[in-house]
């Protein structure tokens, strides 16, 4: 049974790796936390909250939901259709600040 | 009925015999784990939206933005604190994310009913989340004052887009916890005896999937 359940993919992994991965989870949970306690502003504060977002995302992809262990063609087939998301944003950014300007210069 | 049977028909009929000549093109996962990461792809689509159309709303506004470290402050004992509530129900998810992946673990060791005791950890600490979100909403709509189209505090905005996005992630909580409390009462009976356990790793991947949400609500709409 257990060969089988290898060869059919299921993730059964040390549960230290889990408990780890929890630990990183709250300590970088409190370093965004410590980002609005400590007032931190501009590029350093949005840098800063960028970079504890993707590591907590990254670590909850990879580690909780297995994503390290499955194969690279299912991987792909799941992570790669968001990247799209990148043009969708930058497409609403650029015309976000175009109306922006309108609004301040024909409201204000 | 052969796996690999040779490419049959052009146009239509080729279409036909290509989707139904029984390939899989991800081997060793199961359909039930792929349609699950195939709604939570179409999640993360929808989820997008309302963060881009947020991000929209904000750039937009030649009003100021509310300053969400302010107006979702705790006053207690006398002692003002920025974020509080948010930062213990952030500690919450992340508390039932560990739970949810130990009882995966438990579930691939053939430890059901520890599995099934763990996915009711998890769902309890769901509901906690719930509850404190219920909190924070009564809070902010009867003492700040904010409604969906305005606010004492600022752009008109924040409302509209607050209640949206993390009711619309609320609501997925809500149904994560009757998920969990499904699988975990057929885990508990031994429906899954004969099956395997893959069914605590599928309904985690929902789990993580509702903590990974708030990771970006929390980064975006809390702390931006």
């Amino acid at each position: 049974m257990q060969t089988h359940n290898q060869s059919e993919g299921h993730q059964q992994h040390p549960i230290s790796v889990y408990f780890k991965v929890w630990g990183l989870l709250f300590v970088l949970s409190s370093f965004s936390y410590l980002v609005d306690i400590l007032q931190l502003q501009g590029g350093l504060r949005w840098t800063l909250i960028l970079v504890f977002m993707f590591l907590k995302a990254g670590l909850i992809v990879a580690i909780f939901m297995h994503m390290v262990w499955e194969r690279i063609a299912f991987v792909l087939a799941i992570l790669s259709p968001p990247l799209c998301l990148l043009v969708f944003i930058g497409l609403m950014a650029s015309e976000a600040s175009y109306t922006h300007l309108n609004r301040l210069i024909f409201f204000n | 009925m052969t796996t690999d049977s040779p490419a049959t028909g052009d146009g239509v009929n080729g279409l036909i015999t290509d989707w139904a000549s029984d390939k899989d093109a991800f081997k060793r996962v199961s359909w039930g784990k792929t349609m699950m990461w195939i709604f939570l792809l179409s999640d993360t689509f929808i989820f997008s939206c309302f963060l881009v159309g947020y991000m929209s709303v904000r750039m937009t506004t030649a009003e100021a933005w509310p300053n969400a470290s302010e107006v979702f402050a705790l006053t207690i004992a006398g002692e003002h604190l920025p974020l509080l509530l948010i930062a213990i129900m952030t500690f919450v998810l992340i508390t039932s994310s560990g739970t949810m992946a130990m009882a995966v673990n438990c579930g691939y060791r053939r430890q059901p009913k520890q599995a099934a005791m763990l996915m009711l950890v998890t769902a309890a600490l769901g509901v906690c989340f719930v509850g404190m979100q219920a909190f924070e909403w009564t809070k902010l709509i009867t003492e700040e004052g904010v409604r969906p189209w305005g606010n004492p505090m600022g752009a008109a905005q924040f409302g509209a887009t607050f209640f949206m996005i993390t009711g619309f992630h609320g609501f997925h909580v809500s149904i994560g916890v009757i998920y969990l409390i499904i699988v975990a009462a057929k885990v508990w009976r031994g429906d899954y005896r004969e099956r395997g356990y893959e069914i605590v790793e599928i309904t985690g991947l929902y789990w993580h999937f509702v903590d990974l949400v708030w990771v970006f609500i929390f980064a975006f709409f809390y702390l931006w």
